[in-house]
């Protein structure tokens, strides 16, 4: 009331700010009456149902005052909206700090869980930030094309910064197995993990980022890397060292066989035939069972050898082994290391390859084809060989990563190469900005350290992906460290300032 | 103006020759059986008021549609080649002849200077050995590439975007960009040069820059240029040749004056009998016309 009547004393028109709060009770008493207020609960005799109108009335004064708060602010009222929001916030923390569950005052602890009362106080302290920005640019919004730039800026700065931040990334990744805090099973395994996300986002890179081809079934080239390994293991004896090249030449193939009859379909068609094409593998693995092992998949996989050496405590007589040849007690993290190892040293090879190929004609020729293709067909590029070295050499690196998959896990079956891996990847690729080595990087740390490390919190780790991407697509369409370096320059940058 | 077929000055060398292209869709018929040449080291334009199908005459030219009936004959330095009988990018890559579009087509989000390379990819991807001595970074792929930022260079300083060569290319003002883009196409080294509308949009200043352009590309490069164009101070002050197109037909073809006096243009352009409202250099050109056919 105080706040109102402050601007009630400017001539400040109130109603358009109760307007858009009045809407927004609205939209969320809409959406959370269902949703939240029922749950089916079991009693033992039956399934019935509790009412929980309590978090559903929470959930719509929080949802009308946030909003009111940011109306507050485009109508130029900053002040108090920052007043107020710091106030909630800490009143709020004080709610969740100090009342246990079993106090009599335990209603004003909204949600059962604690993820969600803090994501209130964290929406609180946005809204005092944005808030915040406001006074200090005396400005009540940003444009689109301001905020568009400035973060334009931020990527090229980080652009700027990747040239050493790269080969420092990697030095990182060199020593992680020695590194304290990360020398054990469950962190290396978990970097290996990060390292196969970020090799296959790098794949996708050069189909999506360069070449500008939505590609929604990158797991089918996963998956058919994995299984050229498995199979022929399993058939024919074949080391993972002879398996691996063949993998990711059998996934080309197979990018090639997609990008036949796709050479003339863009953007939603593109998306919507690759999408079939990644579940026509998958399903294909699935039936033909004889072959494939059906869903019981590949058992048993040979892991691969240190050059010839095998991992094993005890090798047969006459034979060596890793640690009998290098005088090591057996341990088995010597495998997890090399594992890692082998899978940094094929994410490199990816991510040199990827850089080097975007300075040379064929490189150019894909982004061209992105940017304009009637402009290349007039310009006499062949629209067909660019498309299909694109699909060839991104599904090559996904093949070679899935060769890997199946070594590590020595067990492959279809269900691992379900559609929600190739979104994963191409979430990899957007989130971290098309194109952007760095952002894949990034991208890759964040998803598979979410998924490993809260997995206490598994039913909220989708919303929070889609409230990232949501945010994303509404502040940084073109992903999070996207910024185009040009691939030759014909003035040096200090020629180019002197030149402004 | 009998066939027209032959309408250019003698020892003039035929580069391009069009005999009889039709071009339907459906129902439309957008050009009707139309023949002309355009001959070696000239400037030929094709005019017409709009829907005449100019813009069809050159899309069939550049391979974007196949022409319904009619034979393209380009014969240059690079030999003699059937242009409806090719895919649209071979006509650009073998035969050589480059265009440029109505509507600019550049790669907006790459560089001035990234735009000039990609032109010259042919020439780039066979000295890389198809990316192999590229990915090696062997020293012919990098030789190829610096004679490839030396004609970039060249071009550049014709069309006087030196300074803004490491611009993204959509954030040239629109006359930069009509001129990178002919830039561009010049950089695939083309013995014909297609411009669509090349002075839409361009201020007197800059469209007199542009005539100054085009005479230094066919005095210097000796190549034939074919123009689509509306603006008739680009058209008249440049041309040795022009080809009139009017509801898919040719109803005139020849030298600037020839047509500028041809009655059957002037109808076309002007209706039949609206005299009275025409401007006043129309007007004395009318008359003229008129008294020499008395």
């Amino acid at each position: 009331m105080a706040v109102q009547a402050q601007a009630l004393r400017k001539g400040f028109d109130v109603t358009p700010v109760l307007k858009e709060a009045g809407i927004a009770a609205f939209l969320t008493a809409a959406l959370t009456i269902g949703l939240v207020g029922f749950e089916t609960a079991d009693f033992g005799s039956g399934l019935t149902y509790t009412t929980r109108f309590g978090a559903v009335a929470w959930a719509i004064v929080i949802v009308s005052l946030g909003r009111a708060a940011l109306a507050l602010i485009r109508a130029g009222q900053a002040l108090s909206a920052l007043v107020g929001s710091l106030v909630a916030a800490s009143a709020w923390t004080l709610v969740l700090l100090t009342i246990e569950p079993d106090s009599p005052l335990v209603w004003l602890r909204p949600f059962s869980h604690p993820i969600v009362n803090w994501t209130v106080v964290i929406a609180a302290l946005i809204v005092a930030l944005r808030a915040v920005v406001a006074l200090r640019r005396h400005k009540t919004a940003v444009t689109m094309s301001e905020r568009d730039q400035a973060m334009d800026r931020v990527g090229a700065g980080i652009q700027q910064v990747a040239r050493w931040v790269g080969p420092l990334l990697a030095v990182f990744a060199l020593a992680l197995p020695f590194l304290p805090f990360f020398d054990n099973q469950r962190m290396i395994g978990v970097a290996t993990v990060i390292l196969i996300y970020v090799m296959l986002g790098w794949g996708l890179n050069i189909v999506v980022g360069l070449a500008g081809l939505l590609d929604l079934g990158y797991v089918a080239f996963y998956a058919v890397g994995a299984y050229s390994y498995g199979l022929l293991a399993q058939y024919l004896g074949f080391s993972f060292w002879i398996c691996l090249p063949f993998a990711g030449l059998m996934a080309a193939t197979f990018g090639v066989l997609l990008g036949f009859p796709v050479l003339r379909l863009r953007g939603d068609y593109l998306a919507i035939v690759t999408l079939g094409f990644g579940e026509i593998i998958r399903i294909v693995l699935l039936n033909w069972w004889w072959f494939t092992g059906g869903p019981n998949g590949i058992q048993s996989i040979p892991r691969p050898s240190f050059f010839g050496l095998p991992f094993t405590a005890s090798p047969p007589e006459g034979t060596e082994s890793f640690n009998t040849f290098f005088g090591l007690e057996f341990s088995s993290i010597h495998r997890i290391i090399f594992l890692y190892y082998l899978i940094l040293v094929l994410a490199l090879i990816t991510n040199a390859f990827t850089l080097r190929v975007r300075r040379l004609p064929l490189g150019r020729a894909w982004e061209a084809l992105r940017e304009d293709e009637i402009a290349c067909r007039a310009l006499g590029i062949n629209p067909t060989n660019t498309k299909l070295t694109a699909f060839a050499l991104g599904a090559m690196f996904g093949g070679f990563a899935g060769s890997f998959f199946a070594a590590r896990n020595g067990f492959v079956s279809p269900e691992g190469f379900t559609f929600i891996i190739s979104a994963t990847i191409l979430l990899i690729v957007v989130l971290g900005g098309m194109g952007s080595q760095l952002g894949v990087v990034l991208a890759s740390v964040v998803f598979v350290s979410m998924t490993e490390f809260l997995r206490g919190f598994e039913q909220y780790r989708m919303l929070f992906f889609g409230a990232g991407l949501i945010a994303i697509m509404i502040w940084r369409p073109q992903g999070l460290l996207a910024h185009r370096e040009p691939t030759i320059r014909l003035h040096s940058r200090a020629d180019a300032r002197a030149l402004k | 103006m009998s066939d027209g077929l032959l309408a250019v000055p003698s020892g003039v060398r035929p580069l391009l020759t069009v005999e009889h292209l039709s071009m339907r869709f459906g129902g439309l018929v957008a050009v009707d059986d139309v023949s002309f040449v355009a001959g070696d080291g000239e400037i030929t334009a094709i005019i017409g008021p709009n829907g005449a199908g100019k813009t069809t005459v050159f899309n069939c030219l550049t391979g974007f549609y196949k022409p319904t009936v009619g034979r393209l004959t380009l014969d240059g330095a690079r030999g003699k080649f059937l242009l409806e009988q090719m895919a649209g990018f071979r006509i650009a890559q073998q035969a050589g002849l480059a265009r440029t579009f109505q509507n600019i087509r550049l790669f907006p989000g790459m560089s001035v200077l990234e735009n000039l390379i990609v032109a010259q990819h042919n020439k780039l991807m066979r000295a890389s050995a198809f990316t192999i001595a590229g990915l090696l970074g062997l020293s012919v792929y990098r030789n190829a590439e610096r004679a490839a930022v030396e004609l970039a260079r060249y071009w550049l300083d014709k069309v006087g975007l030196t300074a803004q060569a490491d611009w993204t290319a959509g954030n040239l003002p629109y006359g930069g960009q009509r001129r990178l883009e002919i830039a561009r196409a010049m950089c695939t080294g083309p013995i014909l040069l297609c411009l669509d509308e090349p002075a839409a949009g361009l201020n007197p200043r800059e469209s007199s820059e542009l005539n100054a352009l085009l005479l230094a590309i066919k005095q210097e490069q000796r190549i034939g240029i074919l123009l689509i164009e509306h603006d008739m101070s680009v058209v008249m002050g440049i041309s040795d040749h022009i080809v009139v197109l009017d509801y898919g037909r040719k109803i005139s073809d020849g030298t600037p004056e020839e047509v500028r006096k041809d009655p059957a243009v002037i109808r076309a352009y002007l209706g039949e009998d609206e005299r009275a409202e025409l401007p006043p250099e129309v007007a004395a050109d009318l008359a003229v016309a008129q008294d020499g056919r008395r």
